[in-house]
């Protein structure tokens, strides 16, 4: 039984001149973790981006839990119940983890200002539940500056988590991590399917897209070039498929 | 002692506690160095008299500047909000609603340009501000035409000339129990508000707060907004305190104030700064005239011991932050 949640129909986004996506159509049901793959280039961060509501699509139509919807900002996607999860980018670097967690949508009192007392609370549970920090080098007065690789992703998961979101968008989030943090964040993405939540995920590495994936899009400069689900394709086949198009600059693919 | 230096609150206001010990090192100097003047109370209503004028401005540019951006035109926006103000009190026979308004819409209006110009042309802010140095400049001067206006017959001795600058028990000035208030309320804001929290966002990192949801070009063009609104009100306040507008009003605030922001700690990269601190800059840069010379060294000295206190100041604040990542 797949409830859809996300689809998008006929997305075209233009820089200037430059047509970055063209007639893009996915979807995303409930409860499934679909990885995007390319080449750099491809259009898969701005794929992402229009997801986010960091950038408006020139053309086409979103829908999301059915109703039509058209994703103006950052804080209208994650009221929706779309999170981003940015590898490096989610954090300030110099503010503290109380401040960052909740940036954006800081709990303020009826003027604007901030309600320290349960922001700093409500951190704590973050750390404590959801990411289990439970070290006490790390506090929520740390600024992000002193936080490693994992550590910095851990949070970014943790606030998605902690605001109940219904598609979790993961930009890269391996990238720069040690073997073992790796693992826990390969570990998160596949616990999102128990709690019937969805995701999407970039990632350069096949070996971790094909482990936590359910379903696999393959972009190539800007448009669709291929979509297989775990169990139509092996891992092999899926690397074969990412060198072709590597070296012939397009793949020809029968879907 | 090591307890103390690794404790919470020394380890988080590391900069607030140097620039606090910066200064009373330099109020010691200036009283044992002279004593006849510092043990007495005349020149400490003289620094409370002239600190607000660039103090109210410094606590206001402190947002721009832990924004990461400049404003070099608030000298000229102190300068033609100044102008409306005296015209417009002159003009309505006293009416200070007026003309309050009136200058502080200008100010709030200039501060828009800028913000508009950084933010949606995407002019860097030192350039774009530059530009509008000169604008509002050169508007003073075609408008006055080069001569003063007096506003002594429509100001002296009214209520509004009370509220604004005169002396509480004949001892403390009004402009700076203002400065006083509104330093506390602006430390309020930038760093218990939601306003302030976004303005360390932005200024920390453009992309991540976008990305979190902050609107990066509102939080901007407030920050230029609200220090065009703190520039007319200084030139209100001067205003008041001389009875007079002259056409260069305003142009030497440009760099006791940025340098009392700087020599405050606040980051010229951005992301972090302090209220206090510039507060504590303001008493540093606003006293460093008249100690010099009360000290008995020649006037000559005041702009080089200014660059060292500017220099050193900054080089330190470099190798604090050297230090933590």
């Amino acid at each position: 039984m797949t409830e859809e949640l996300l689809q998008l129909r006929n997305i075209y986004k233009n820089f200037g001149n430059v047509k970055v996506l063209k007639d893009v159509n996915i979807k995303i049901n409930k409860g499934e973790v679909v990885a995007l793959i390319g080449d750099n280039g491809a259009g898969k961060s701005t794929l992402i981006k229009v997801i986010t509501g960091v950038h408006r699509p020139t053309s086409g139509q979103v829908s999301f839990k059915g109703e039509e919807v058209v994703i103006k900002s950052v804080a209208q996607s994650r009221k929706m119940g779309i999170e981003a999860v940015y590898q490096e980018r989610a954090l300030c670097d110099q503010q503290e983890l109380w401040r960052n967690i909740f940036a954006g949508r800081e709990i303020t009192n009826a003027f604007g200002f901030l309600n320290i007392k349960k922001q700093r609370k409500e951190a704590e549970k973050i750390l404590r539940d959801y990411i289990g920090f439970t070290s006490k080098a790390i506090t929520v007065d740390s600024t992000i500056m002193g936080l490693s690789g994992g550590e910095k992703q851990g949070v970014a998961f943790g606030r998605s988590l902690y605001f109940d979101s219904d598609l979790i968008v993961l930009d890269e989030p391996t990238m720069g991590l040690s073997i073992q943090e790796t693992e826990k964040v390969l570990n998160f993405v596949k616990g999102l399917k128990k709690e019937n939540k969805s995701a999407i995920f970039i990632d350069h590495n096949i070996i971790h897209v094909y482990g936590a994936a359910d379903r696999f899009i393959i972009l190539d400069r800007g448009e669709v070039v291929g979509e297989f689900n775990k169990d139509e394709i092996s891992r092999e086949e899926l690397v074969q498929k990412m060198i072709q198009l590597h070296e012939s600059g397009k793949i020809k693919v029968e879907a | 002692m090591n307890i103390l230096l690794n404790s919470y609150f020394v380890k988080t206001h590391r900069l607030e506690i140097s620039i606090t010990i910066i200064a009373i090192v330099l109020f010691l100097i200036y009283f044992l160095g002279a004593p006849h003047v510092f043990t007495r109370f005349p020149i400490y209503r003289a620094f409370m008299q002239s600190m607000p004028f660039f103090g109210i401005i410094a606590i206001s540019a402190t947002f721009v500047v832990t924004l990461g951006e400049i404003d070099l035109s608030f000298p000229s926006i102190v300068g033609i909000t100044s102008l409306t103000f005296g015209l417009i009190l002159t003009a309505t026979d006293g009416n200070f609603f007026i003309a309050f308004a009136l200058a502080s819409a200008l100010g709030m209006f200039a501060g828009l340009i800028n913000g508009l110009l950084v933010t949606k042309i995407g002019i860097p802010s030192i350039v774009a501000t530059i530009g509008t140095l000169y604008f509002w400049r050169g508007l003073v001067n075609v408008i006055s035409q080069g001569s003063g206006v007096a506003i002594v017959d429509v100001a002296d001795s009214t209520w509004h000339h009370t509220l604004f600058v005169e002396k509480l028990f004949g001892l403390i000035p009004a402009q700076f129990i203002w400065f006083i208030v509104l330093t506390a309320l602006m430390q309020w804001v930038y760093r218990y508000h939601k306003f302030g929290n976004h303005i360390h966002f932005v200024g920390d990192n453009k992309d991540s707060s976008q990305m979190m949801g902050i609107n990066v070009d509102n939080i901007k063009i407030i920050a230029f907004v609200q220090l065009g609104f703190f520039s007319s009100l200084a030139g209100i306040f001067t205003m008041y305190e001389m009875l007079y507008f002259w056409p260069t009003q305003g142009s030497g605030l440009m760099l006791t104030t940025l340098a009392a922001v700087f020599v405050g700690g606040t980051s010229v990269f951005g992301g972090k700064g302090t209220i206090f601190g510039t507060f504590i800059g303001v008493l540093i840069i606003g006293s460093l005239e008249s100690g010099i010379v009360a000290l008995g060294l020649s006037g000559f000295y005041v702009q080089f011991i200014n660059g060292i206190m500017i220099t050193s100041a900054v080089t330190i604040y470099a190798i604090i932050q050297r230090k933590k990542t």
